[in-house]
C-alpha cells in the first residue's frame, strides 16, 4: 500500500494488541491490528464509540504501551523512544488540550516553545496558521471564551506549530456543529495539499468518511476494512434502493422491509426508506406490504459499513412489538378514533437572560405521534427551549402547552407526561440496571405489583435481563442507552424528549434505537429530538432549524432541502440545507462570531 | 554527545521549562481560585487565629453567690472584678447561679458559703466552692487555675496588709519563658504558617495538576518533546514562588499586625521555609501522580497533608500530651518538624540544637519524596 522504502511520514502497526483491566475482567480494546498509512493523505479512522479509536491514537502518540505488537512512526518505535516520535508528530486529544486561561497567542507560544520552534521563525509560521484557521482577529481572546468550533481550530493550530509531517487528531469534530465541521475539513484538506502532511483523523460520524482519502474501519477493536471511500462504495454499487410507499407510513413499512430476505440494512431517509441488499438481487417485496416503489440509489460509504458490520455481528432483525411496554397507548389507539390533537403547542415563546434574548418569539406545534426535530448549532437556543418545555425554566413570555397542560401554570402535571433521555444517559452508574429501574419508576410514583410488572416488561423488551444485576456504569454503551430509554419510558409518557440520543453510538444500535422510537410514534407517542446530527434529523417527520433563538425554517426534511435547492446545489442533503440556511442567516446578521 | 550538542540540548530544555513556568504564572494570575487559596485563605486564617481563636481566658463571665455578705467576701469579689481574667456577675442564690451555668451565661460559679467570713477572720483561710462547666475542658481548667491564682494572691495580700506573717511557708514564683505575656496568639501564629504552606504546596499543586488531566491539557503536553522532569520543574518553580509569597505575607502580618516577636533571623526563617515548602510541593506532586481528577486530589491532599498539619503538628495540640501511638505518628508528618522550627525561630531565636536536627528531618523527607516521584512518574496515560 505504501512505499516500504520511504519511511518518511509513514505509520505502520504490526499485530497490535492492547487490553485494559476492568471490574469485569480484561477488556480487549485493540485486537491484533495491522495496518500502514500512506504519506501525504488523510486517513479516517472510523468506528463507533468504544471501538478502540482513542486507544489506537494514544498508542501511536506513545502515551500507552501495547501489550504486544509493534508500531513504527517514520521508522521509530514510539513505545521505545517516545520523545523522538513526539517531536515529529502533532497530536490533538479529544478535549483539544488548550489552556482556557491563556489567550490564543499564548497557547500558540507555549506549544511553539515546547516544540523548540526558534523565536525568529515563529511569526512566519503563525501568520499562515492563524489565517488558515480564521483565528487572526482573535489572537488576544482567551481560549476559554472561544466557541467550540474555534477551540477546535486553535487545537489544530497548536498541534501544527512545529510543522509536523504527521498529524493525529482524535475525534476533532465531536460536539461541533455542521458549519464548523465543514470548515474544519476544509482546513485539513488544505493542509494536506499544501504541505504534504499525513493526517490520521478518528471520527464516529460515517458521513465524514467520504471526506478522507483512505479509510480504516475499526469495530470492537478489530479492523473491518481498509481502502479508499471509492472502493468501499463500489462494493455496494447496485445494491442500494430508495423505497417509496405512497399512502403508507414509512415508520410501519421500514421494519417490514428490514426483515425481508437478503436485506442488509434499512434506514429512513426523509420521505423514502433506504434499502441495502447483500447481493445484486433486488428485494422481493411480498404482496402484503402494499405498493412499494423501488428506485436505484447511488452507493454510499455507510451502506458498505453496515454490510461489513452485519457480516461480523450476524444478528437477525426482529419485529418490534411495544404492546407490553405501552399497554395503555395501544389500547387507546384501538378504541378511540385519532383526533388531530397537538402534543405540544409553543406560541411566541420568549426567554431573556438579562439583556440577552436566548429564545426569540418561537412558534411551533408538535402533533400527536409525530417525531419532531429541533436543530441548531451550539447556542441556538435548543437547550433553553427544551428546559422551558420541561417546566424547568420560566419563560419570559409566550404560550406553552404540553400534553394539554399549560406548563406555566401546572409544570408538575405536564412533566408527568414527559419522558426524558439526556445526551450522556444520566443514570446512576453505581446502581445496577434493576436498581435504576426501581428508582426511576418510584420517582414517577409506581409501586407494588404494577411496578414489578412494568420493570419486568422493560427488562424483557430491552433485552436487559442478562444485565439485571450489573452496575450501569460498566454496561456496554449500547445497553446503557437501552437502559436510559427504558427508564425514560417506565411511566408510559405520551411525550418523549431526546437530547442527541444516538450521537457516536454504534450504527447498529442506532438503528435498533430508532426502530423502537418509530414503534412508539406509531402508537401515538410524540417525540421531540434536539440535535445537530443530520443522521438523527433524517428520522424526523418535521423539524425546525434554529439560530440565535429564532426559527430559520420549519417543515419536513424534503421541504427543508427544497428551500436551499439552487442550480449550484441541485441535490442538497439535509446537512447542505442546514449549512446554507445558517450561513445565509449569519450573513444577514453581519457577523459570524 | 559532544559539548556543543549537549549545550543545545540544555538550552532547549531550559526554553521548555521557561515556557511552562510562564504559562503556569499566567494561569495563577488569571485564575481567581489559585490566588484565593494562595493569598486570601492565609489572610483569612491568620485573621481568625489572630483575633478570633484564643486559648487565653480573659473577662470570663463567672457567677458569684454570697450566702452572707461580709467585708471579707466583698473584698475578694472586688479583687476578682479588678482582674482582667474575670467579669463576676452576682446571683442571689446558688440555684439561680446553676441555672445561669446551664444556660451557658457563665463559665463557672464561685460560691462563698455562710461560714466564709468567720473562717477568714479566725483561721486566715476559708473554703471557697468553685463549680466550672467541664464541657469545654480547656476553659474549665483555665477558670479553675485563674480562680485559684486570684484566691491565693488575695489571701497573700490580705495577710500582708494585716501585717501577719504569710500562712504559706514557701511562695510559688512563676516565670514564663519565651512567651512572657503568655499570649496564645504568639504561639499559634508561627504554627499556622506551616499549615498555610502545606495548603499551597500540597493542596493547590495537586489540584492544578489534576485540572490539567481533567481538561486534557496534560495529554497534549505529553505529546510534545517535553520530559516528565521538565513538567515537574515547571510546576515546582511557580508554586514555590507562590508559597514563599504566602509565607512572606504571613510573616509580615504576624510581625506587624499581631505583633508576634520574631527573635530568630529572617535568613533562618527563609531557609527552613524553603526546605519545608519543597517537602510540601513534593507531597502535592506525588498526589497528582495518582489522582487524576480534582475531587480525588483535593480529598487526598486534605486527608494526608492538611489535616495532619493542622492536628498532629503540634500547632494547636501539644504533641507531648498525645498518647504514645499518636506521638509516633507525628514523626512522619513533616509539618511537625517545621512547627517546632517556626516556634523556635519566632519565640526563642535561632537555636542550632532545635533548628539543625529538624531541618535535617525535613531534608530527608524532601529527598525521599522526590526520589519516589521520579520513580513513579511516567509520561504515559495509564
Amino acid at each position: 500500500m505504501a512505499e516500504p522504502d520511504s519511511p518518511e511520514g509513514l505509520i505502520t502497526a504490526n499485530r497490535l494488541t492492547k487490553t485494559f483491566p476492568s471490574p469485569r475482567g480484561l477488556v480487549t480494546a485493540l485486537d491484533d491490528i495491522t495496518f500502514s498509512l500512506k504519506k501525504g493523505s488523510i486517513t479516517g479512522l472510523i468506528g463507533p464509540d468504544g471501538a478502540g479509536k482513542t486507544t489506537l491514537m494514544r498508542l501511536l502518540a506513545g502515551l500507552l504501551l501495547p501489550d504486544s505488537g509493534e508500531i513504527k512512526i517514520m521508522g521509530i518505535n514510539p513505545s521505545k523512544d517516545p520523545l523522538s516520535v513526539q517531536g515529529s508528530i502533532g497530536y490533538m486529544p479529544q478535549k483539544f488540550g488548550l489552556y482556557e486561561d491563556l489567550s490564543v497567542q499564548e497557547n500558540l507560544d507555549l506549544y511553539a516553545s515546547l516544540q523548540g520552534v526558534p523565536q525568529d521563525r515563529r511569526e512566519d509560521l503563525y501568520v499562515p496558521l492563524l489565517a488558515m484557521t480564521g483565528l487572526s482577529p482573535f489572537q488576544k481572546r482567551l481560549a476559554g471564551q472561544l466557541s467550540g468550533g474555534m477551540k477546535q481550530k486553535l487545537g489544530i493550530a497548536c498541534s501544527l506549530v512545529h510543522q509536523p509531517p504527521i498529524l493525529l487528531l482524535d475525534e476533532p469534530t465531536v460536539g461541533v456543529d455542521p458549519v464548523s465541521r465543514r470548515e474544519l475539513w476544509e482546513i485539513l484538506k488544505k493542509l494536506v495539499s499544501e504541505s504534504g502532511s499525513t493526517l490520521f483523523v478518528s471520527t464516529s460520524y460515517l458521513d465524514e468518511a467520504e471526506r478522507c482519502n483512505e479509510i480504516l474501519i475499526l469495530y470492537n477493536g478489530k479492523i473491518l476494512g481498509n481502502g479508499t471511500p471509492e472502493a468501499f462504495r463500489m462494493e455496494v454499487a447496485g445494491r442500494g434502493y430508495r423505497a417509496e410507499a405512497p399512502g403508507q407510513s414509512l415508520r410501519v413499512v421500514e421494519p417490514k422491509l428490514s426483515v425481508l430476505p437478503g436485506v442488509v440494512d434499512t434506514v429512513l431517509e426523509g420521505s423514502t426508506v433506504r434499502v441495502v441488499m447483500d447481493s445484486d438481487m433486488p428485494p422481493s417485496v411480498p404482496q402484503g406490504l402494499g405498493k412499494i416503489l423501488l428506485h436505484p440509489a447511488p452507493p454510499r460509504f455507510e451502506d458498505a459499513f453496515m454490510s461489513r458490520i452485519k457480516k461480523v455481528t450476524r444478528e437477525n432483525p426482529k419485529t418490534i412489538s411495544i404492546d407490553r411496554l405501552y399497554p395503555k397507548h395501544s389500547q387507546e389507539q384501538k378504541n378511540i378514533p385519532e383526533k388531530p390533537e397537538n402534543a405540544i403547542d409553543v406560541e411566541n415563546l420568549v426567554r431573556d437572560f438579562g439583556t440577552f434574548r436566548a429564545v426569540d418569539n418561537l412558534t411551533f406545534h408538535v402533533r400527536k405521534g409525530e417525531v419532531f426535530g429541533l436543530l441548531g448549532a451550539n447556542g441556538a437556543g435548543k437547550t433553553t427551549t427544551f428546559r422551558m418545555l420541561a417546566g424547568l425554566l420560566e419563560p419570559s413570555g409566550g404560550k406553552l402547552i404540553v400534553a394539554g397542560k399549560d406548563v406555566r401554570k401546572a409544570a408538575a402535571q405536564a412533566r408527568q407526561n414527559i419522558g426524558y433521555m439526556a445526551q450522556k444517559f444520566s443514570l446512576y452508574s453505581q446502581l445496577t440496571v434493576f436498581q435504576n429501574l426501581i428508582f426511576f419508576s418510584s420517582a414517577y410514583g409506581l409501586s407494588g405489583s404494577l411496578q414489578k410488572e412494568k420493570i419486568q416488561n422493560s427488562l424483557t423488551f430491552f433485552e436487559l435481563e442478562p444485565y439485571r444485576n450489573v452496575s450501569s456504569g460498566i454496561l456496554p454503551l449500547g445497553f446503557r442507552q437501552r437502559l436510559a430509554l427504558s427508564c425514560a419510558l417506565i411511566h408510559e409518557p405520551s411525550i418523549l424528549f431526546l437530547d442527541e440520543p444516538t450521537s457516536g453510538v454504534d450504527p447498529n444500535a442506532r438503528r435498533e434505537f430508532w426502530h423502537i422510537i418509530n414503534a412508539l410514534a406509531i402508537v401515538g407517542v410524540s417525540v421531540l429530538v434536539t440535535t445537530h446530527f443530520m443522521e438523527e434529523a433524517e428520522y424526523c417527520d418535521r423539524l425546525v432549524i434554529m439560530a440565535q433563538g429564532t426559527l430559520l425554517a420549519m417543515g419536513n426534511p424534503e421541504e427543508i432541502k427544497e428551500k436551499t435547492r439552487t442550480p449550484q446545489m441541485p441535490e442538497p442533503s439535509l446537512e447542505d440545507a442546514f449549512v446554507s440556511l445558517l450561513s445565509d442567516f449569519s450573513r444577514t446578521q453581519g457577523d459570524h462570531q | 554527545m559532544n559539548s556543543s550538542s549537549s549545550r543545545a540540548f540544555f538550552s532547549a530544555r531550559l526554553n521548555r521549562i521557561r515556557a511552562l513556568v510562564y504559562k503556569e504564572s499566567l494561569q495563577i494570575v488569571r485564575d481567581p481560585s489559585s490566588l484565593a487559596i494562595a493569598l486570601v485563605l492565609p489572610f483569612v486564617l491568620l485573621l481568625i487565629f489572630g483575633y478570633g481563636v484564643s486559648l487565653d481566658a480573659s473577662h470570663v463571665p463567672i457567677a458569684v453567690v454570697q450566702d452572707s455578705r461580709t467585708p471579707a467576701s466583698e473584698g475578694f469579689i472586688a479583687s476578682l472584678r479588678n482582674s482582667r481574667w474575670f467579669s463576676p456577675k452576682p446571683y442571689a442564690n446558688i440555684h439561680d447561679a446553676i441555672g445561669a451555668l446551664k444556660r451557658q451565661d457563665v463559665e463557672g460559679i464561685l460560691w462563698l458559703r455562710e461560714n466564709f467570713g468567720r473562717g477568714i477572720e479566725s483561721f486566715h483561710n476559708a473554703p471557697i466552692h468553685v463549680i466550672v462547666d467541664g464541657v469545654d475542658d480547656n476553659t474549665a481548667r483555665l477558670v479553675e487555675g485563674y480562680l485559684n491564682n486570684t484566691w491565693q494572691t488575695w489571701l497573700h495580700l490580705r495577710a500582708q496588709r494585716g501585717r501577719l506573717s504569710s500562712p504559706l511557708p514557701a511562695e510559688l514564683q512563676v516565670r514564663i519563658w519565651f512567651n512572657p505575656d503568655n499570649r496564645s496568639r504568639d504561639f499559634l501564629i508561627p504554627g499556622l504558617i506551616a499549615v498555610i504552606m502545606t495548603l499551597i504546596g500540597a493542596l493547590l499543586t495537586a489540584l492544578v495538576i489534576a485540572r490539567e488531566w481533567e481538561r486534557g491539557t496534560m495529554e497534549a503536553l505529553f505529546v510534545t518533546p517535553v520530559s516528565i522532569g521538565e513538567i515537574l520543574v515547571g510546576k515546582f518553580i511557580p508554586y514555590f514562588i507562590l508559597g514563599m509569597s504566602g509565607m512572606a505575607l504571613s510573616v509580615l502580618m504576624s510581625r506587624f499586625l499581631f505583633e508576634v516577636p520574631l527573635r530568630g533571623s529572617v535568613i533562618t526563617l527563609a531557609l527552613t521555609s524553603s526546605l519545608f515548602l519543597t517537602t510540601a510541593l513534593g507531597m502535592g506532586l506525588l498526589i497528582s501522580t495518582a489522582a487524576k481528577n480534582q475531587f480525588v486530589a483535593g480529598q487526598i491532599a486534605i486527608v494526608f497533608t492538611f489535616l495532619p498539619a493542622f492536628i498532629l503538628s503540634g500547632f494547636i495540640f501539644d504533641i507531648h500530651s498525645m498518647p504514645p501511638f499518636i506521638q509516633a505518628i507525628t514523626h512522619i508528618i513533616p509539618a511537625s518538624y517545621f512547627v517546632t522550627i517556626l516556634q523556635s525561630v519566632f519565640l526563642a531565636g535561632d537555636i542550632p540544637k532545635v533548628i539543625i536536627p529538624n531541618s535535617v528531618a525535613l531534608a530527608l523527607f524532601a529527598v525521599f519524596l522526590f526520589a519516589l516521584i521520579l520513580r513513579v512518574s511516567r509520561k504515559r496515560i495509564e
